[in-house]
C-alpha cells in the first residue's frame, strides 16, 4: 500500500541523512542553495554531454556520501522510465529529421527524435537525482530550518515543519481506520461500497484534522506561543563549507557556460 | 505542425491498430498522473514566470491568514496540508478495475476558502517536491499555479455560484462540490497542458530539437485534458461530493467554516481592485518575455512579414491600407530609446495608462448621464 511505502521511505531517508558521509557533513543551507544552482544548470543546458557529466557527478557524490548506489539509481530511474519514458517514447518516432535507424513496421528513429527523447529523459533524471540526493543526505528538520536562506517567511517554515510531523500522524490514523474496517469484513467490498467507505474515511480524517488543529493551537498557547516562531539557529559555515560553496559555484558556472 | 501530422499518419497506416489502442490507453492513463510536473519538463524561464504569477496569490493567502484568526491558523493550515497530502494517497476504485487519486484542492477550497486553500496545498506540494520527488523543485511555481491556485479558485467559484443563498443543509452543496471539483481539476489540467505545449515552440536547438517537453499544444492539450475530464477530474468531483455529503450528515459546522471566520472588510477604490491592479502590473512586467519568442504574434504580421511567410503576393487591399494608418508608437518602440526591451515595457505602461484613462472617462460619462437622468 502507498501509505506504508511513504512511511518507510521517509524513515529510510532520515537514516541515511544521519550516517557519516561527504554531503552529510556540509552545511544544509549550502546544500539547498547548491541543489538549486545545479538544478538551474541542468535546466539551462543545451548540451547533452553537460547533463550527462552532471548526472555522473551526482552519482559520485552519492557514492562518497555512502548511499547505496543501486538504491539511488533504482529510486530515480524506476519512476522515470515508467513515467517520463513512456511519455517521451512517441517523440522518438514522430519528430522529423534525418533517419538514424529503420525498424520493423516502417517505424523510423530520427536523429532529432533521439536527441529530443534523450534531452527529456536525462534532464528529468538528473533533476530528480539532485532532489533525491539532497533529501537522502539532509535531515528534514535541517532542510526546513535552512529554507530561511531562501527568504521564506518563518511562519511558513513553521507550518511546513508541523505539516510534515502531522502527515505521519494522519498516515497512522488512516492506516488504523482502514485496518479496523478490514478486520471486520467478511467478503470483498463492491466498487460503490468501497467509494462510500473512502469518502467516509476522508470526511472523518478531515474532522479529526480540524479537531487536532484546535488542540495543537491550545497546546501552543499554553507553551507561550506569541504569533512568532523562534528557532535555535545552530548552523555555522566552516571553512570546508565555504570551500565547497566556491567549488559548486565554479562548477555550475562552467556547466552553464559549456551548455549554452 | 503539418510535419508531425504526416508523421503520425504514416505511423497510423503501418502499426497494427490493437497495438496503438493499447498504447493509447496506457499513455492516457499515464497522463492523468502528470499533474505533478517534474523538473525538466519546463524550461527554467517558464518556471520563473510561473513563480512570479503565483506570488500575488501567496501574498493574498498570507494576508488572509494574518487577517482571519491570527496564530490559530498556523496549526489549521498545517493540519489541512497534511490532510490533503494524505488523501492524495487514497486510491479510489473506478469502474473497470483501475484506481485514481484525488488532489483534494476542491475540498480544501470549500472548507477553508480559496485563499487559505492555496497555502495548504502549496505546503503539501512543497513537501512532496522536496521529500518525495513528486513534482520538481524548480517546477514548484508551475505546480502551485495549477493545483494550488487554479484548482481551488475555479472549484470554489462554481461551488459558490451553485450554493449561493442556500441553507447549510442544502443538498445543492453536494452537486456544487461535485461539479466544482470536476471543473477545477479539468481547468488545471488544461493549464498544465499549455505549460507543456508552449515549450517546443519557445525552446529548441538550432535544428529544431525540442529541449524540454517535446509535444506542441495540439498534442499536449488533448493528451492532458481528455483523460483528466474522463478519469482524474471525475474522481476529484466524486470524492469532493461524497465528502461534502458525509459532512452534511455528520459535521455541518465544517461547511460553515468559511462564512464564520470571514471578517467583512470595507473595500473601496484602489483596495477593492487591488488584486486586479497587482495582476495588471505583473502582466506588464512579464510581457517582455514574449520577446523571447521568435516572430510576431499569430495574426499580427505586418505586410512585409506576409511575404516571408511564404505568401507570394500581398493582398492588394492590404498593401494599400497599410500606409493609411501610422501608429503614434510604431511597433511599440519609442524612437528615442535605444533599448528595445525597455521601450517595449514603457509602451506597455503607456498603453495601459491610455486605456485606463479612456475607460475612466467612459465610466465618468456614463455615470454623469445617469445622475443627470435622475
Amino acid at each position: 500500500m502507498d501509505i506504508d511505502h511513504t512511511l518507510e521511505q521517509s524513515l529510510f531517508a532520515e537514516k541515511t541523512a544521519r550516517q557519516p558521509g561527504l554531503l552529510q557533513e556540509l552545511d544544509p543551507r549550502l546544500k539547498i542553495l547548491s541543489a538549486l544552482l545545479v538544478l538551474l544548470a541542468v535546466g539551462l543546458s543545451r548540451n547533452l554531454t553537460v547533463i550527462i557529466v552532471l548526472y555522473f557527478l551526482m552519482l559520485a557524490l552519492a557514492l562518497f556520501s555512502k548511499i547505496p548506489l543501486a538504491f539511488f539509481i533504482k529510486r530515480v530511474w524506476l519512476f522515470i522510465t515508467f513515467f517520463t519514458g513512456v511519455i517521451a517514447l512517441p517523440a522518438l518516432f514522430i519528430t522529423p529529421g534525418t533517419v538514424l535507424v529503420y525498424l520493423p513496421l516502417g517505424l523510423v528513429i530520427t536523429k532529432t527524435g533521439l536527441a529530443t527523447a534523450m534531452f527529456f529523459l536525462l534532464r528529468v533524471g538528473t533533476s530528480v537525482s539532485v532532489a533525491v540526493l539532497l533529501v537522502l543526505t539532509t535531515p528534514w528538520n535541517s532542510v526546513l530550518k535552512s529554507l530561511g536562506v531562501l527568504r521564506i517567511p518563518p511562519v511558513i517554515i513553521l507550518i511546513l515543519g508541523m505539516t510534515y510531523r502531522y502527515i505521519h500522524l494522519l498516515l497512522h490514523l488512516t492506516n488504523d481506520m482502514f485496518l479496523s474496517r478490514k478486520s471486520r469484513l467478511l467478503r470483498r467490498m463492491k466498487g460503490p461500497e468501497e467509494r462510500r467507505l473512502i469518502a467516509a474515511t476522508t470526511g472523518t480524517l478531515m474532522n479529526k484534522s480540524l479537531q487536532v488543529s484546535s488542540e495543537v493551537y491550545l497546546a501552543m498557547q499554553s507553551r507561550g506561543f506569541r504569533n512568532y516562531p523562534r528557532t535555535m539557529d545552530t548552523f555555522k559555515m566552516r571553512r570546508i563549507d565555504w570551500l565547497s560553496g566556491v567549488l559548486v559555484v565554479m562548477m555550475v558556472a562552467a556547466a552553464i557556460w559549456l551548455g549554452k | 505542425m503539418t510535419r508531425i501530422k504526416t508523421a503520425l499518419k504514416m505511423l497510423k497506416s503501418r502499426t497494427p491498430r490493437s497495438l496503438m489502442i493499447y498504447y493509447g490507453i496506457f499513455i492516457t492513463w499515464l497522463f492523468t498522473t502528470a499533474m505533478h510536473i517534474p523538473d525538466g519538463y519546463l524550461s527554467p524561464a517558464t518556471s520563473v514566470i510561473m513563480f512570479i504569477i503565483v506570488l500575488p496569490f501567496w501574498g493574498l493567502g498570507v494576508r488572509k491568514l494574518r487577517q482571519k484568526m491570527s496564530s490559530k491558523n498556523v496549526p489549521l493550515v498545517a493540519l489541512f496540508a497534511a490532510f490533503s497530502f494524505v488523501i492524495m494517497m487514497f486510491n479510489v476504485p473506478l469502474p473497470g478495475g483501475t484506481t485514481a487519486h484525488a488532489v483534494g484542492g476542491a475540498l480544501a477550497a470549500i472548507v477553508l476558502g480559496p485563499e487559505i486553500a492555496t497555502m495548504a496545498i502549496t505546503i503539501a506540494l512543497v513537501i512532496q517536491a522536496f521529500f518525495f520527488g513528486d513534482g520538481g523543485i524548480l517546477a514548484i511555481g508551475a505546480n502551485c499555479f495549477n493545483m494550488a491556485v487554479v484548482l481551488p479558485y475555479v472549484s470554489y467559484a462554481i461551488y459558490q455560484a451553485i450554493t449561493k443563498n442556500q441553507a447549510t443543509s442544502s443538498k445543492r452543496r453536494i452537486i456544487g462540490a461535485g461539479i466544482g471539483g470536476w471543473t477545477g481539476l479539468t481547468v488545471a489540467a488544461f493549464f498544465a497542458a499549455v505549460e507543456f505545449g508552449i515549450q517546443p515552440m519557445l525552446f529548441h536547438t538550432a535544428d529544431g530539437t525540442p529541449l524540454y517537453a517535446p509535444y506542441p499544444l495540439s498534442v499536449s492539450i488533448p493528451a492532458m485534458v481528455i483523460p483528466h475530464a474522463l478519469i482524474a477530474s471525475v474522481v476529484e468531483g466524486v470524492v469532493t461530493a461524497l465528502v461534502v455529503a458525509y459532512l452534511l450528515r455528520t459535521n455541518q459546522s465544517a461547511l460553515e467554516f468559511v462564512k464564520k471566520t470571514e471578517i467583512p472588510v470595507e473595500l473601496s477604490g484602489f483596495a477593492k481592485w487591488r488584486a486586479l491592479w497587482i495582476g495588471l502590473v505583473v502582466m506588464i512586467v512579464i510581457v517582455p518575455i514574449g520577446l523571447l519568442a521568435p516572430g510576431t504574434a499569430w495574426g499580427e504580421w505586418g505586410t512585409e512579414q506576409f511575404s516571408s511567410l511564404g505568401l507570394a503576393f500581398i493582398p492588394q487591399g492590404m498593401a494599400k491600407l497599410s500606409g493609411l494608418w501610422s501608429a503614434p508608437l510604431p511597433d511599440y518602440n519609442f524612437p528615442a530609446l535605444k533599448n528595445a526591451n525597455l521601450a517595449y515595457i514603457l509602451s506597455g505602461i503607456v498603453g495601459t495608462i491610455v486605456i485606463g484613462i479612456v475607460a475612466w472617462l467612459f465610466t465618468m460619462l456614463v455615470t454623469l448621464r445617469k445622475t443627470e437622468a435622475r
